[in-house]
């Protein structure tokens, strides 16, 4: 443990450890799911866990913990929040859209189905 | 002693979700399951690098993280782009 982060308060030592752990695992419960479903399709929704709670859970824990340690409002870590949940999405929506595209190549014609083509066995 | 323990638990979860992710990236079968896994790892290295940087109580860290956010978000569209078309710039 580093000097500056050595005079935290107890009440915020905890409230930055509960944020922390939660947030880790909520990404990892994500993490699981990409591992466990069984269709692309289900498969896409488990990463937003870490990508979204996951990942405002940790920021607001690392702005806690800079801003009491240096005794001044230390909010910069907003910047990685803001950007994950403007470019999560547009990941998202790209990523799905080239696999519905990808789809509907190996299945023919059958357009207005996306049937989930890509699932194992 | 509190936050050093919440942090190294929180760091084994995290690697946890990179080890889970890159068994899907190894594993899935098709490209885009890939992709997903790819994307679900930068973001977890994001949070491991936030919490690291927590703990040692230093900003490099932090731009570490932003870096990676960045790259990762233009990586991910460029795959996109790639399988839906079969070329990036168009």
């Amino acid at each position: 443990m580093s000097e500056t982060m050595q005079h935290l308060p107890l009440w915020v030592e905890i409230l930055v450890s509960v944020l922390v752990v939660v947030g880790a695992l909520l990404t990892f419960i994500g993490a699981y799911g990409l591992l466990r479903f069984r269709q692309f399709f289900q498969r896409i929704h488990a990463p937003t866990l870490g990508a979204t709670m996951g990942t405002w859970l940790i920021v607001a824990a690392s702005m806690l913990a800079f801003s009491l340690a240096y005794g001044r409002p230390v909010l910069h870590e907003i910047l990685i929040g803001l950007f994950i949940f403007i470019t999560a999405p547009v990941t998202s929506i790209l990523i799905v859209r080239a696999a519905l595209h990808r789809d509907r190549r190996h299945s023919g014609d059958e357009a207005d189905r996306p049937r989930g083509l890509t699932d194992e066995p | 002693m509190i936050l050093p323990t919440a942090i190294a638990v929180g760091l084994v979860l995290l690697a946890l979700a990179v080890l889970f992710a890159a068994i899907r990236l190894l594993r899935g079968p098709t490209a885009q399951d890939r992709l997903v896994a790819l994307d679900s790892i930068y973001v977890s290295c994001m949070l491991i690098l936030l919490l690291l940087g927590i703990r040692f109580g230093h900003h490099l860290y932090f731009e570490v993280a932003l870096l990676i956010a960045l790259l990762g978000f233009a990586g991910s569209v460029a795959m996109a782009k790639f399988l839906l078309r079969g070329e990036v710039i168009e």
